[in-house]
């Protein structure tokens, strides 16, 4: 893989993990005693493992063949490892949160074990490691491809990629030692956040210049919602995590807001994390691989841009249907409603695209389980947008909110459409990557594909049933108007669903097992296939043929 | 709600710099051939970028 790399680049990979190194030493000096020191550390090991790798080999052979002639994809692949990496380490880590709620003693009496530590463990390392990079790797594919270009730099990608990684892994242990913001999905501290901002705007500029460099007229409307998630989090990650450090040597910080202020930020961040993270890389994601595995282009091109537009005029309004019933307005509660009533006509366009393009290519479906993962997240793309827009009207609000049903809502968007439409990208983008005819087995691509839907299907309906159960006992009165059921009632009504949620996530889980060892037995089988035409274009007898347009 | 007073205008101009993108993608003569576009992507020819711009003046 280093190999790949020129001598001066890798001198300057070596100065760059070199210099993280320093930051981390110093962050240990001066944060020593406390959690932050800890983060130091991590940070020095991280840096001066990859500063003594490149450094290795840092005189070996150089890259002979004339690198613009092939796409960059040894980023990518580390990438898609990294993220069945997360998976794993994520959907372990949720089924155990689970399994603590229905049988609390599975706590074992540890600090770092409690529910409050490793649940941000379990979100994080889902949304972030798994999610985050998914995107980043299918990114770093999708802009190549569509560009037809090369990847704007040798090291920037491995930065943002191992960057990102270095962020995943600070806000994870520093979960465990229980340090938090206490803000949902942005829970890492004050020197964590500045450092994802360095990596974010690396990964921005690094997208703009391939961009600039692409071949193709056009730019693929994938293209479009990378850019929109790139940009988007990166401006809400600024505001949301805007804080004063209690002291430069310490993890811990106060919020810029207070109180409602700091609610209402929170959730515009909240629900546009949600809407530019888990929704517009993703359909990026769809928006490529969906029309490539099914080797048709989409239904209505117009129709994606269309709705991509959309969703980015929409959603960004829609986060305070979080904070219905609380002291912020009354019109800013309704305004957040409208929005999120308005965003199921973009929702649903990408959703039913996606379905039309599959129509006439159903045998397709039927027989491949890579294209249905892929139907089957845009079918729970449609579902879960549809059952956002009406929880967030405000009477509905009024019996979902704080109940499990939110949590199933939560999962029938995470698990159905995200985690499904990355797995069909992964079993779509692995045998391309490795020069493979297939994977290594499909009949294991199969079971992967009914375990994470009997597990999606077996989770959300256990907290449908849970959250209305809930809702409802917490709005019963007695004929002398007090409350008919304690606290405590609604928890015993809930125990049996706890326990199907957690047998739920448990097969979602076996699958996410299954689909990485897949994917290792992939990579190391043998079955080694070069493309045919995958020769340079250096010489005039082999270029290929060069589209009319140009 | 002073909040507001920050979270409505970065919004907003979060809003522009999107119809930004939107007028250039118009002016850009990004919309022209939407079937091609479409198409396109399916082509792979070995997987392999074209040759850097330059090359092929345009």
């Amino acid at each position: 893989m280093m190999n790949r790399l020129t001598t001066g680049e890798r001198q300057a990979a070596m100065v760059l993990s070199g210099m993280v190194a320093l930051a981390g030493f110093a962050m240990a000096i001066v944060g020593r005693g406390d959690p932050m020191g800890v983060h130091g550390w991590i940070t020095l090991i991280f840096a001066g493992v990859l500063f003594f790798l490149v450094g290795n080999v840092l005189y070996g052979p150089e890259p002979t063949e004339d690198r613009s002639a092939s796409y960059y994809d040894d980023p990518t692949k580390v990438g898609i490892l990294l993220a069945l990496f997360w998976a794993v380490v994520g959907m372990g880590m949720g089924v155990w949160v689970a399994a603590q709620l229905a049988w609390p003693e599975l706590r074992f009496d540890a600090a770092w074990s409690s529910f409050g530590r490793i649940r941000p463990v379990h979100t994080s390392g889902v949304i972030f490691g798994f999610g985050g990079n998914a995107l980043i790797a299918t990114s770093f594919h999708i802009m190549q491809r569509t560009s037809r270009a090369r990847l704007a730099g040798n090291i920037s990608p491995w930065f943002v990629l191992l960057g990102f990684n270095l962020f995943c892994i600070i806000a994870a242990s520093g979960y465990l030692m229980g340090v938090t913001q206490s803000k949902e999905y942005a829970e890492p501290e004050w020197y964590a956040d500045i450092w994802l901002v360095i990596v974010w705007v690396v990964y921005f500029v690094l997208y703009i210049r391939t961009l600039a460099r692409r071949n193709e007229p056009h730019i693929y409307v994938a293209n479009w919602y990378y850019l929109a998630f790139i940009l988007v989090v990166a401006v809400l990650h600024i505001v949301n995590n805007l804080a004063v450090p209690a002291s430069f040597g310490a993890a811990k910080s106060y919020s810029a807001f207070s109180g409602v202020q700091d609610a209402m930020t929170q959730w515009w961040y909240g629900h546009n994390a949600v809407a530019f993270f888990l929704t517009a890389g993703f359909l990026g994601m769809l928006y490529y691989f969906l029309p490539k595995r099914a080797e048709r282009p989409i239904y209505s091109y117009r129709l994606s841009i269309l709705s991509f537009w959309g969703i980015v005029f929409f959603y960004i309004w829609a986060g305070s249907h979080h904070l219905h019933y609380t002291a912020i307005p009354q019109w800013v509660q309704t305004l957040g409603m409208t929005f999120s009533v308005m965003l199921l006509v973009p929702s649903w366009a990408s959703a039913g695209n996606a379905l039309m393009t599959l129509n006439g290519a159903w045998h397709k479906v039927r027989d491949d389980a890579t294209l249905r993962f892929m139907m089957v997240a845009a079918v729970f793309y449609g579902l879960s947008t549809f059952e956002g827009s009406f929880m967030a009207i405000r009477p509905v609000n009024s019996l979902s909110h704080y109940t499990d049903w939110t949590v199933g809502h939560v999962h029938a968007g995470a698990m159905g459409w995200v985690a499904l439409i990355t797995f069909g990208s992964i079993y779509a983008v692995v045998p391309v990557l490795w020069r493979k005819e297939t994977m290594y087995s499909w009949k294991l691509v199969e079971w992967h594909f009914w375990l994470a839907l009997a597990g999606t299907v077996i989770y959300v309906f256990a907290m449908w049933n849970s959250g209305i159960t809930q809702g409802l006992m917490w709005r019963t009165y007695t004929e002398s108007g007090s409350l008919a059921y304690s606290f405590t009632d609604t928890l015993v009504a809930m125990h049996p669903y706890y326990i199907a949620r957690m047998i739920g996530g448990a097969l979602f889980f076996a699958g996410a097992v299954i689909g990485a060892f897949n994917v290792v037995m992939t990579i190391r089988s043998a079955g080694h296939q070069a493309p045919q035409l995958d020769y340079p274009t250096g010489s005039e007898a082999n270029e290929p043929a060069v589209p009319a347009a140009e | 709600m002073t909040i507001l007073h920050l979270l409505i205008p970065i919004t907003l101009l979060m809003g522009a710099i999107g119809l930004g993108a939107f007028f250039w993608s118009l002016r850009s003569s990004q919309y022209d051939d939407l079937a091609g576009d479409a198409e396109r992507i399916l082509h792979d020819d070995g997987d392999t970028p074209l040759p850097p711009k330059k090359e092929t003046a345009r």
